[in-house]
Formats: structure tokens, C-alpha cells, sequence
């Protein structure tokens, strides 16, 4: 036997990474979201401030309220003087965790429900009027409740910032699953009916391996666009909760905290809107970005255009 | 705007004419703003603070309230008392003597009729009276002649100046409301939008929602006054854009109520063409100590109430080094301006019933520090004090508002400095404030270790605040959560002074008595740890004189003593 010099086979991944590096937003919205989880995760190795220190001595306290960006507070300082690049970061990284995590469980759920309902008949009846159900209710009251029900038990188990992160990321995910599981049902039903998947059941393939191998991979697509929108909303919602007084204790700093924080001092000092609205901004933009160019690159028909 | 700045020019051209106090009428138009617009001028039909302030300017009442919230006559000739036979001696009956010759805007007399008409009007059982409170507790009301009133109550009454006291209570004219009684009340548009009165204007054009016009009432029992011919009251927009209107362009001459921040207050301050005035009344800001213990370890019914002593928050000296920490002037600087002030009171007005009890003032961290030590909370290896293997741990809540947030992260900051492991909390202020015994997140049912909040009571006397602090008092399962007495403080000897206050008619002695009660609840205990004592704050043009700043009654209540600086 001779060794045959045949070209190295290409992966799919590899595919999809070289269909990926084509969309020019894409790579900016890749490069963006990597430097903001830069920013806000090794950022304060390198910026050590406490971002909820409050200077004692009066005097300077008062000194150093709303100053403008300098040497010693590149981005300034809020009403109370406290160093708003190290909140930046705080705030940062939860707002991030909280918008991943929260967007992975509402993604989890609405893609079991949307297959589940699409592809086996006999359950899309009653998980439709599950869907429905959940749309009909209200939001706001419904976390309002489960806040209540929940939030001592959990910050007695997990501390109040690590439960109340539990809590809102959980609460955020559960109450937003719902457009994912209509869209992703509509899309099953679609593919169901394609000759692909006839020919894949023609020869016997069980249920488990059908939804892994055929119809995930085709609806990957809408689910990549509904879960960058459900970071963007997830991002929103936790600042909601917080200006409520139901997210994180008030001086636990979070981009959308710090957005409602410096509404009030808009017209003095529009720096302290202007860099938490940026940095939500860029993370819903790029975020965006990056679902948009996976999509292209997951879409084998769109994928070596 | 042309218009606007004719008149201002006739205005200020006016300003150089004669000397002030001249005679009546002679200072010109004086602009009044309120950033709620007046819709309506009797009193007794509106709640609205709005209505009844600029209702008094031509509606009076037989006596009012002064600056220091004093009661001082004002178409009654003399104040009623004991020593003149105008208060009887069981307390159920006040007899008021009417001034001689005054007379009503239209020129006729105003005799006892009107004030027996005015009882009448208000307690009528078909009307909806919206100061029915300042009658409460009256049985009858008769003239006696026409220049002497009799109000008997139901029972003994220790405060018998409710009723046609205080701009709420002004005296109608009978023969314009004589057909407005009951469910008539609120169909007499022109009694009500153009009522003839007694102060010193009266309404030439009212319009709804919008703005009113007022000239000098020709019959003002001081000849001399007012010094102004007209006034005109606008209404509508907001604390900022009234407050700027005075401050920065100059357009109005007095604007109400210009509650803003103390950055703001600073800038407009700069503007030059006015100036702030502030007024403190009795609200006070204020960190309540659970004297209960909240664990939610223990069940439901039994956290926060008598049965589970505070673990930490016992020791008073505890409770005093937490308020020892603060820096009271700071906090006013950061979130009130000129509209508060430091206290340590929880009665700080009126003058007489308030304690000079200034020793919570100066912020002393070193003794804070030495107090806890001494309490036997030494500080741990994670910093943070502990005592017999227990950590100095808190919850510290309050209402979401953005200076009381300021407040919780500044006091955080102090209280992690005594080595306390602070958590904070805010709740939405419907829910906090919403008194529901089914969430428990109210300031009644105190799931928390400290809590802030503002509170006042009302008109000028502190009996029914103070009383509120009684054993029997604290919210609790038993009661719905309901009662005054948040911190569940307890003390008979307390509840003892407040039987003793009850029975108390003397006047210096009831003074004596609520400022040693005061005392007991702030600096002997501190149960209650004061903060800042939040006023009023209004803005007047340069060029108004005579403003005097009075929370206890109208601010219009001397708008016939003002006049135009020359």
C-alpha cells in the first residue's frame, strides 16, 4: 500500500468559518463583541478602582461628583464621585452574563417547545396553547410574583447578588421563549414535508437522530436571529427590573442601572447616558452582526456564494 | 413675547416710581407662576394645594397660620384662649369675636351670618366637602350677634383651631353661596371661579386650567394695601422651567414650589435675577431601626414582631455608633440644596415643640468606632465586626427614588467603614408605600434590619405623630400590619407620657412634654435616627420684597405686604 497524497478534507466548520470571514459586519460586530468581553472581563485586572467607592472625606467627595474625563477618571465620575470606567466594567459584566445566560434559556426552551410542537402532531396542540398562554400573560406582574415567591429563599442559598442573578436570569428566560418556539415550529412543519427528511425516515431513522441530525442544523438559522434579539431584550428587561427596585441591590452597578442612573442628569452631563447607551448599543449591534453572518455561513445553500 | 415684554417694560419703568408702601395700588402687576394650574377658587371643592393657595388670596379665614405656625387672627378681632373666655373650660366650645366694620369686596358687611353659612356649606350631609377634616368633631356653629361666633364640639377638643383656621377654612360669602349648598356646590361655576371675598384681591378673569386675574379688593380693611393693583397667577409646566422662569429670564416674579436639584438650584442661583427662598415644615428624612428581628428564618407572623428582640440592632449603643457615622450635612448637600437642612429631630417645627438636640450633627466615626468596640462587636479577620461568632450584618431598604439611593450608597459607605456588612435594597415606592399586608416588601411590615423614609404630620400639632410610638402601636399580624409605630419601639414609661400629653392642656407643659418625647425616640435611644429635614423651596425676582416663606399656611398668605423694590 502506497500513501495516496489526497488533499486534507475540508471540515465543516472550516467551511463555515471561511463562509463567515466574507461578511464584512460580521467580522467588525465578531471583533466589537470580543473586546467589549475584553473590556469588561480582564478590564478591571488592569483598572483596579472599586467601582462602588465612595471617597469618605467629604470634601474631596464632593470635589470629585460629575467631573468631566480625566487622567485619574477616564470616563469621568457619577453624582456621588464614584469612578465611572470601573462601574463601566461592574456593570459590564453582568449585564453581558445576564444577556448570555438569560438568552441561552430562552433559546433552550422556545427550540424544545418549537420542535417538540412541530415535529411530533400529537403534542402541538397543547404545547401552542402553552405558547399561548405564556404570550397572553403579562410580563411584568408574572416576574413580579416570581421575584417574590423566589427571591429569599435564593439569596439565603446563593447570596443576594448570585441569587438575584439566578432569579432575573431565569425569569427573563422563562417569559421570553415564546416567538423562538412559534418561528422555530413553523420552520419543523416546513421541513418535515421536505424529501430529505422522507428519505432520512424511509430508512428507518429513529426520531431522536432525525430532529439531531436533519432538522436542527435547518433551523439553526432563525434560532441564531431570535437569539440575538433575545440578548438585546434581555439586556433591556434586567434594567427594567432594576429601576423597579426587583433587580440587584442599588448600588450593584449594571449598564441599564447606569442608564437610568444618569437620565436625570442628561442636560449637566450627557457622558453619563452617553457611554452605558454605547455600550448596549454596540453589544446589541455586533451581537446582531454576528447572528446575521452565522446565519449566511450555517445556510448550506447560501454557504460558497 | 412682544406683548409680554411691553408689559415687562411697563413693569420695570414702573419699578422707578414712587417710594414702597406708598398706597394702595401703586407698585403695578406682580406675575405669579405655579407650575399647577389653578381650576378653581373655593377651597372647599379642591384638594388641590394649588387651588387653595391662590383661593386665598381672596378667601379668608377667621384666623391663620404664621411662618413659625403660630395661629394669629385675621378676621377675628382677638385669638380665642382661656384667659379671654374665648375657649371654654371643658374644651367643648370656642367663641370667636369678628373684627369690627369689615366689609366684603362688593361693599356689604361681613357679619357672623357668613361664618355660621360657611359651617353650614362645608358639613352639609349632600356635599362633598374637601376639607371636611377642619370640621370634624363640630357639633354646631351659632352667631351669637353679628360679631360673635360660637363653635361647639361633640366632646373636649385640645386643638380647637381647626375649624376657619388656615386657608383651607376660609369664610364664604353667604349671599353669593346661598343657593350653592349640598349637591349644588359644584354647578355655581361663577361663585366658584370668581368668589367675592375678603383678602386683598379679587378675581377680574378666571380661566380654567389656565390662568387667573386678580386686582386690589377696593374694601381691604388696610387702606394701605396691597401695594400691588393686580396680580396676575399663571399656571402649568414643571418645577424646572417655573424655577428658570424666575432665576435665568426674569418673566415671572414668583414661582412655587421649584423643588430641584441642589446642581440645578447652583446654576440657576447664577443667573442673578432671583432667589430661593425655603420654608421647613415637619417632614423629615429618616432611617427607622427594626428593634424586631426580620430573619426570614423565622415563620411567617413572627418575623418583625415583639416576640423576637433585634439581635444586633438591642444595643443602643449599636444603634448610636450606625447614626454616629453619618454626615448629616453632606447628605443635604448631595440631595437637597437649600431645600433641607440637617436634623436630629423627629419634630422639628413648629419653634415651640422642637428640642435643641443638635448633638447627632458632627459626623464622629473614631467614637462610632470605639462605641461598637465597647458594645463588644470587635472587627474580624474579613473586616467585618463580630461577637460571639455572629457578623454585624444589615439589610438597609428604602423607596426607589434617585436621592435616596444617593443616601443608601453614601451611608453604605460609612457603615462598611465601622466594619458593617451593609445589603441594600430598594423597592418600587407602590408597593413600599402601598401598605398591602399580603407583600412584604412595606415599610410596615420592616422585613429589613433599617429602612428610609420621609414623614410629616399634619397641620401644627405633633400630638397624634408623637402618640403614634406606643407599645400597642406596631404593625403586627394581629392588626393587618397597620400602625404607626414601625420600629416597634416599647417603653411604658413612653406610652405613660403619651396618656399624660393626652390629658395635658397647658401649653408649655404639652411643649415640655413632646420635646422629651422627641429626645426618647432619637438621641436617648436611637430608634430613630433623623437625617435631613426637607423644606419647601420657592423663587422670587430680585425685585419682590416682603416674601416670606410659610409652610404651615398658604404661601400667598401675605401678598398684601409685598412690594416692588425700588
Amino acid at each position: 500500500m502506497t500513501d495516496l497524497a489526497l488533499e486534507k478534507p475540508r471540515s465543516q466548520w472550516a467551511d463555515v468559518w471561511s463562509q463567515f470571514k466574507t461578511h464584512k459586519g460580521a467580522l467588525v460586530g465578531l471583533v466589537v463583541f470580543a473586546s467589549l468581553i475584553f473590556f469588561v472581563s480582564i478590564g478591571p485586572l488592569i483598572w483596579t478602582k472599586d467601582p462602588t467607592f465612595i471617597n469618605p472625606d467629604a470634601a474631596t467627595m464632593i470635589k470629585t461628583r460629575n467631573k468631566p474625563p480625566s487622567l485619574e477618571f477616564p470616563l469621568g465620575t457619577d453624582q456621588l464621585g464614584r469612578d465611572m470606567l470601573a462601574r463601566m466594567m461592574k456593570g459590564g459584566q453582568v449585564s453581558i452574563a445576564v444577556g448570555l445566560v438569560a438568552m441561552t434559556i430562552s433559546i433552550l426552551l422556545g427550540t424544545l417547545v418549537g420542535v417538540m410542537a412541530g415535529y411530533f402532531k400529537r403534542l402541538d396542540g397543547p404545547l401552542m396553547r402553552l405558547t399561548d398562554l405564556f404570550l397572553a400573560l403579562p410580563l411584568l406582574p408574572l416576574l413580579l410574583v416570581m421575584v417574590l415567591l423566589f427571591r429569599d429563599p435564593l439569596a439565603a442559598a446563593f447570596g443576594p447578588e448570585g441569587g438575584t442573578f439566578l432569579l432575573i436570569v431565569s425569569a427573563i428566560g422563562v417569559t421570553s421563549w415564546m416567538q423562538a418556539a412559534r418561528v422555530v415550529r413553523g420552520e419543523v412543519l416546513a421541513l418535515k414535508e421536505r424529501e430529505f427528511v422522507l428519505a432520512a425516515r424511509s430508512i428507518g431513522t429513529p426520531s431522536r437522530r432525525m430532529i439531531l441530525r436533519h432538522i436542527l442544523p435547518n433551523v439553526v438559522s432563525p434560532i441564531m436571529v431570535a437569539a440575538t434579539l433575545g440578548i438585546a431584550n434581555a439586556i433591556i428587561t434586567e434594567s427594567a427590573l432594576s429601576f423597579l427596585g426587583l433587580g440587584f441591590p442599588p448600588d450593584f452597578p449594571t449598564w441599564g442601572r447606569l442608564l437610568f442612573d444618569g437620565a436625570e442628569y442628561i442636560q449637566n452631563y450627557p457622558q453619563r447616558v452617553f457611554w452605558p447607551g454605547v455600550a448596549i448599543s454596540l453589544t446589541v449591534l455586533s451581537v446582531n452582526y454576528i447572528g446575521d453572518g452565522l446565519r449566511d455561513a450555517l445556510d448550506p445553500r447560501i454557504r460558497g456564494r | 413675547m412682544k406683548m409680554k415684554t411691553a408689559l415687562l417694560g411697563a413693569v420695570a419703568s414702573m419699578a422707578f416710581a414712587p417710594a414702597a408702601f406708598a398706597e394702595r395700588g401703586s407698585d403695578g402687576n406682580v406675575k405669579v407662576l405655579y407650575s399647577q394650574a389653578v381650576s378653581i377658587m373655593n377651597a372647599y371643592l379642591s384638594s388641590g394645594t394649588k387651588d387653595v393657595e391662590v383661593g386665598s388670596l381672596v378667601l379668608e379665614p377667621l384666623a391663620g397660620f404664621d411662618e413659625v405656625g403660630a395661629v394669629f387672627p385675621r378676621l377675628a378681632a382677638e385669638l380665642p384662649s382661656f384667659e379671654n373666655g374665648g375657649i371654654s373650660e371643658d374644651q367643648t366650645s370656642i367663641t370667636w369675636k369678628l373684627k369690627e366694620g369689615l366689609l366684603w369686596a362688593d361693599g356689604t358687611a361681613f357679619t357672623a351670618d357668613d361664618v355660621v353659612f360657611t359651617a353650614e356649606y362645608c358639613m352639609h350631609p349632600e356635599g362633598g366637602c374637601a376639607q371636611l377634616a377642619k370640621y370634624e368633631g363640630v357639633k354646631s356653629v351659632e352667631a351669637i350677634d353679628p360679631l360673635t361666633v360660637k363653635v361647639t364640639f361633640t366632646g373636649p377638643k385640645p386643638n380647637p383651631f381647626t375649624a376657619f383656621v388656615g386657608s383651607t377654612a376660609p369664610i364664604l360669602q353667604k349671599a353669593q353661596f346661598a343657593n350653592c349648598l349640598g349637591a349644588a356646590a359644584p354647578t355655581c361655576t361663577d361663585a366658584n371661579f370668581m368668589p367675592i371675598g375678603t383678602g386683598p384681591f379679587m378675581v377680574t378673569d378666571f380661566k380654567v386650567n389656565d390662568s387667573v386675574e386678580l386686582a386690589a379688593n377696593p374694601n381691604y380693611r388696610d387702606p394701605a394695601k396691597p401695594t400691588f393693583a393686580t396680580l396676575s397667577v399663571k399656571g402649568g409646566g414643571d418645577a424646572a422651567s417655573a424655577a428658570r422662569a424666575v432665576m435665568e429670564t426674569g418673566e415671572f416674579d414668583y414661582a412655587w414650589n421649584t423643588q430641584i436639584n441642589p446642581e440645578l438650584q447652583a446654576q440657576m442661583n447664577s443667573g442673578g435675577k432671583g432667589k430661593f427662598v425655603s420654608g421647613f415644615g415637619t417632614l423629615v428624612e429618616r432611617i427607622e431601626m427594626n428593634m424586631t428581628d426580620p430573619s426570614p428564618d423565622l415563620p411567617e407572623g413572627e418575623r418583625s414582631t415583639a416576640k423576637h428582640p433585634h439581635p444586633i440592632l438591642s444595643d443602643v449603643r449599636v444603634r448610636k455608633a450606625l447614626s454616629m457615622a453619618i454626615d448629616r450635612s453632606l447628605l443635604v448637600e448631595v440631595g437637597y440644596g437649600e431645600a433641607g437642612r440637617a436634623t436630629c429631630n423627629l419634630v422639628p417645627a413648629p419653634a415651640i415643640y422642637a428640642s435643641p438636640n443638635t448633638d447627632c450633627m458632627m459626623q464622629d466615626m473614631a467614637g462610632a468606632k470605639a462605641l461598637l468596640d465597647e458594645a463588644g462587636w470587635m472587627v474580624g479577620a474579613d473586616g467585618i465586626r463580630e461577637k460571639d461568632g455572629k457578623k454585624f450584618k444589615m439589610l438597609y431598604q428604602t423607596s426607589v427614588n434617585p436621592v435616596r439611593q444617593d443616601f443608601q450608597a453614601l451611608i453604605k459607605g460609612w457603615w462598611n467603614e465601622l466594619g458593617v456588612d451593609v445589603e441594600l435594597k430598594s423597592v418600587d415606592a407602590g408597593v413600599y408605600f402601598g401598605g398591602d399586608p399580603g407583600s412584604p416588601d412595606t415599610f410596615q411590615k420592616f422585613y429589613a434590619d433599617a429602612e428610609m423614609y420621609a414623614n410629616n404630620f399634619d397641620g401644627t400639632d405633633p400630638e397624634p405623630y408623637v402618640a403614634g410610638y406606643t407599645c400597642n402601636k406596631a404593625p403586627s399580624p394581629e392588626n393587618q400590619w397597620q400602625g404607626e409605630n414601625i420600629n416597634r419601639f416599647c417603653d411604658p414609661a413612653y406610652d405613660a407620657m403619651v396618656a399624660e400629653l393626652i390629658q395635658t392642656r397647658d401649653e408649655g407643659a404639652r411643649a415640655a412634654l413632646i420635646i422629651k418625647m422627641n429626645e426618647m425616640l432619637t438621641k436617648d435611644t436611637y430608634t430613630i435616627i433623623p437625617l435631613v429635614d426637607r423644606g419647601r423651596l420657592s423663587a422670587h425676582s430680585n425685585t419682590l420684597g416682603g416674601v416670606v416663606l410659610n409652610v404651615w399656611d398658604s404661601e400667598m398668605w401675605n401678598a398684601q405686604d409685598w412690594f416692588r423694590v425700588k
